[in-house]
C-alpha cells in the first residue's frame, strides 16, 4: 500500500515540478501576497491629508492647527480661503479632512465663550473617515482640557486636582500594526488557496485526460489513489507555511510567540479540511475549467466570511451561524493566537476540534462522492 | 476442465432509462482474440468497463480469469490490461516515465524490470523515443505506449477499447500485428472496434446492438447467420438504383455499399435477373448483379434491419 503512494506522490511531484506556472502558483504567489499584505495593504490611518480653512487667523485657531500637524495623523496642505476651493479640494480627492474656523473663533475663547471648530471629512471611505473623526475629537479635547486647566490656574491660582486621566495600552500588538493582524492570516488564506486549486486541479486533469480510467483498472485501491492525489499538495502547503512564517518573521517582524510545534500540528488538521473540499469539487466537476469555478465559488466567501478582513462580530447574525461552517474562520484564531498571542492548546483546543470534525465529516464526504463517481 | 477466460452470465447495466448493456452472456477461451463489433453507442464501452471491474453490473455477473469482477476485484485487475478509449497516459510524462509509474502502480518487481520495458520499447517500436513526453507522440505512437503500459504487468487477458479509432491505416496495421505476436504468448484478447475489416481478424467475434448481443461466433458463421443471400448489382447510377429497387422490391432489404447496391434475398436465382429487368426498365444501365458471399457490413446491416435498427 505505502509503495503505490509513494509512486503517486513521486508522479505528482514530478508533474507539479515540469510544469513552470505550478512552480510559480506554488512559490512564487504565497511571497507576493505576503508581500502585498505586509507592505500594501494597511489599515493604519497616517498622513490625513488636509486643508485648513482658518477664517479667523488667531493665535488660537493656529495653534489648534499645529496641534493637528503635531499628532503626526494630519499633514496640512492647503490653507483655502473660500468655501469653493475647499469644494474643489474635496471634490479632486486632494484632501480628505477640512478644518474649518470662522471669524471670531479667538476672540470666543479670549471671552470664555465656547468656540467651535468644524471638521470636514471625506466619507466616501467610511473607515478612514470614522478613524480621523476620532483623532480630531481626541486632539480637540486635549487643546479644551489644556484651555480649561490653564483658566483654572488662573482662577485658583494653582491646578486643578482630581479627574480621570486615560491610559491606554494594547496586548498582542502593542504598535497596533496592521501586518502583524495580516501576515499570519495569509498563511490561512494561501494554504486554502493551494491546497484546494491543486487537489481539485490534479484530480481533474486524470479525468480529462483519461488517465483515470486507467488508473482505475489497476489494482491500487481508491484509498491509496485518493491519499497518493492529497499528499502531495499537503506537503506542499506545509512548505508554503513555512515560507510565509519565514518572511514574515524575518522580513516583517512579525512576532511568533507560541509553539512552532503547534502551528504545524493545527495546519495538518485545516488541511484535512481543505484537500477534502478539493476532492469534494473534483468529484463533480469533469473539466478543469469547472474545477476552476468552483473552487474559486468556495473561496471567496471563505475568506470574506473568515474575519481575515473583517470581523465577524460585525456580521449579521445569520451569517455569524455560516461563519461556523467555514474552517478559514478557526483556522485563523489558531495561526493569529499562535503568532500573536502566544497561546497553547488549553485556549486554541476547540477551534482544533472544529476544524478535527469537519475535516473528518468533509473526508468522509468526498470519498462517498468519489467511489459513486467511478462506477 | 479450465474455466474460460473471460465468462459473462445474464450482465446488465443501465444508466437511468438506458439500457447500455442488456443480458450479455458470452465466454472467451484462453488464447482466443475474441472481437465485440457494433455501431458507436452499442454499449461496447460498458460492456468493457464491466468485465475489467471499473464499474459494477445492475445484474447478472461475470468471471475473468475466474474471478468475479464485482466481489474478487482487486484479483480481476492484477490479471487483466486495459487500454480505454482514450489516450490514458500523462503527456507531460516521457514514455520511459509513463512506462515506469504504470510498473511501479502494478507492483511489478524490481528485478527483472529494466529488460521487461526494453522488451516492450522495442516489441512497440519505441525504443529510440523513450525521452520524448507522451503528450508528443503521434496518434500511432500513443497507442502503442498505451498497449505497453497495459502489457508491463504481464496480463492474462488485454482488454482493448476501440484501440485503433482515429489511428492512420498503416499504424493500424502494425498494431495488428502487435496483437498476433501477443496471440502467440497466449495472451487473451478482447477487443472492441467499429471497423469491420477488424473484425474479421479475430477468432470470434459478437455484434453488439443497443446493448444486446445479436450474434455471436466465428466471423464465418456470423455471415452464415445472415438471412438469405447477397446479389450485389452494379449500376451506373447506384442511388437512383437503390431507390427504384426498394420500392420494386419490398420483401427485399436493398443497401448502398460503396457504388454497389446490395440486395438481400430468400431467392437469389430469380433476383438477379429482376432486378436486371426493373432496373433496365426503369432506364439504368445495369453492368452486372451476380450472388456474392456475406461481409461482416451486410451481416450488419441484415441483423440491424431485422431488430428494426434501420430507420432511414
Amino acid at each position: 500500500m505505502f509503495e503505490r503512494i509513494k509512486h503517486m506522490l513521486i508522479k505528482e511531484f514530478i508533474q507539479i515540478f515540469r510544469d513552470p506556472k505550478m512552480k510559480g502558483v506554488i512559490f512564487l504567489m504565497p511571497i507576493i501576497q505576503v508581500l502585498v499584505f505586509g507592505y500594501a495593504v494597511t489599515t493604519d490611518v497616517k498622513h490625513v491629508s488636509t486643508a485648513v480653512w482658518d477664517l479667523d487667523n488667531s493665535r488660537a485657531s493656529r495653534e489648534l492647527a499645529a496641534r493637528f500637524e503635531r499628532s503626526g495623523y494630519f499633514d496640512i496642505l492647503f490653507h483655502p480661503e473660500t468655501g469653493e476651493t475647499v469644494q474643489g479640494l474635496m471634490d479632486r480627492s486632494e484632501v480628505q479632512a477640512v478644518l474649518h474656523m470662522n471669524k471670531g473663533f479667538g476672540a470666543d475663547l479670549e471671552a470664555g465663550r465656547t468656540a467651535n471648530l468644524q471638521v470636514l471629512v471625506d466619507g466616501t471611505d467610511s473607515n478612514t473617515a470614522g478613524i480621523v473623526l476620532n483623532y480630531s475629537a481626541k486632539i480637540v479635547g486635549e487643546y479644551s482640557e489644556k484651555i480649561l486647566v490653564t483658566r483654572m490656574e488662573r482662577l485658583l491660582g494653582k491646578a486643578p486636582s482630581g479627574g480621570v486621566t486615560l491610559a491606554t495600552r494594547a496586548w498582542f500588538n502593542e504598535n497596533l500594526e496592521s501586518r502583524n493582524f495580516y501576515v499570519p492570516g495569509v498563511i490561512a488564506i494561501i494554504v486554502m488557496l493551494i491546497t484546494l486549486m491543486l487537489t481539485t486541479m490534479a484530480v481533474v486533469r486524470e479525468k480529462e485526460i483519461g488517465t483515470m480510467e486507467q488508473i482505475m483498472v489497476t489494482p491500487i485501491t481508491q484509498k491509496e489513489f485518493i491519499l497518493g492525489k492529497t499528499l502531495p499538495f499537503a506537503l506542499i502547503g506545509f512548505a508554503d507555511v513555512i515560507l510565509i512564517t519565514v518572511i514574515g518573521v524575518f522580513w516583517f517582524h512579525v512576532p511568533i510567540r507560541g509553539n512552532l510545534l503547534l502551528l504545524f500540528a493545527s495546519t495538518a488538521l485545516y488541511l484535512m479540511t481543505t484537500l477534502g473540499v478539493g476532492l469534494l469539487i473534483s468529484t463533480v466537476s469533469q473539466t478543469q475549467q469547472q474545477a476552476m469555478m468552483s473552487s474559486f465559488f468556495f473561496y471567496f466567501p471563505a475568506v470574506l466570511l473568515s474575519g481575515f478582513m473583517f470581523p465577524i462580530a460585525n456580521m449579521p447574525v445569520v451569517i455569524q451561524w455560516i461563519t461556523y461552517l467555514n474552517p478559514l474562520r478557526y483556522f485563523l484564531v489558531i495561526v493569529r493566537g499562535i503568532f500573536l498571542k502566544g497561546v497553547g492548546p488549553q485556549v486554541l483546543w476547540p477551534q482544533m476540534v472544529a476544524l478535527l470534525v469537519m475535516g473528518l465529516a468533509i473526508l468522509w464526504l468526498a470519498s462517498k462522492k468519489f467511489k459513486k463517481t467511478l462506477s | 476442465m479450465m474455466q474460460p477466460a473471460i465468462a459473462s452470465e445474464n450482465l446488465s447495466k443501465s444508466f437511468g432509462p438506458v439500457a447500455a448493456v442488456d443480458g450479455l452472456t458470452l465466454s472467451v477461451d484462453h488464447g482466443e482474440i475474441f472481437g465485440l463489433v457494433g455501431p458507436d453507442g452499442a454499449g461496447k464501452t460498458t460492456t468493457m468497463r464491466l468485465l475489467t471491474s471499473i464499474m459494477d453490473p445492475d445484474s447478472g455477473q461475470a468471471r475473468v480469469c475466474g474471478r468475479d469482477t464485482v466481489s474478487e476485484a482487486e484479483a480481476v485487475k492484477e490479471r487483466i490490461g486495459y487500454m480505454s478509449q482514450r489516450f490514458g497516459l500523462y503527456p507531460d510524462l516521457s514514455v520511459m516515465e509513463n512506462m515506469e509509474f504504470y510498473a511501479d502502480i502494478y507492483g511489478v518487481p524490481r528485478k527483472g524490470r529494466a529488460e521487461k520495458i526494453e522488451r516492450l520499447l522495442s516489441f512497440s517500436n519505441l525504443t529510440p523515443f523513450k525521452k520524448r513526453h507522451a503528450g508528443n507522440l503521434s496518434g500511432g505512437m500513443k497507442q502503442k505506449l498505451g498497449l505497453a503500459c497495459a502489457l508491463i504487468h504481464t496480463p492474462e487477458v488485454l482488454f482493448l477499447d476501440e484501440p485503433t479509432n482515429g489511428v492512420d491505416p498503416a499504424s493500424r496495421r502494425d498494431f495488428w500485428r502487435i496483437l498476433y505476436q501477443l496471440l502467440k504468448e497466449k495472451v487473451t484478447i478482447f477487443v472492441s472496434t467499429a471497423y469491420l475489416d477488424e473484425a474479421e481478424r479475430c477468432n470470434r467475434i459478437g455484434l453488439m446492438h443497443e446493448g444486446r448481443l445479436m450474434a455471436l461466433g466465428t466471423p464465418g458463421q456470423v455471415k452464415k447467420l445472415m438471412r438469405g443471400s447477397i446479389v450485389e448489382v452494379r449500376a451506373a447510377r447506384p442511388r437512383q438504383a437503390k431507390e427504384i429497387l426498394k420500392k420494386s422490391l419490398p420483401d427485399a432489404e436493398v443497401g448502398l455499399f460503396g457504388d454497389r447496391v446490395h440486395v438481400v434475398t430468400d431467392t437469389p436465382e430469380n433476383t438477379e435477373a429482376e432486378t436486371i429487368r426493373i432496373l433496365s426498365k426503369a432506364g439504368v444501365e445495369v453492368s452486372g448483379a451476380r450472388l456474392i458471399e456475406p461481409s461482416l457490413e451486410d451481416v450488419f446491416v441484415s441483423v440491424l434491419g431485422k431488430d428494426g435498427g434501420r430507420r432511414e
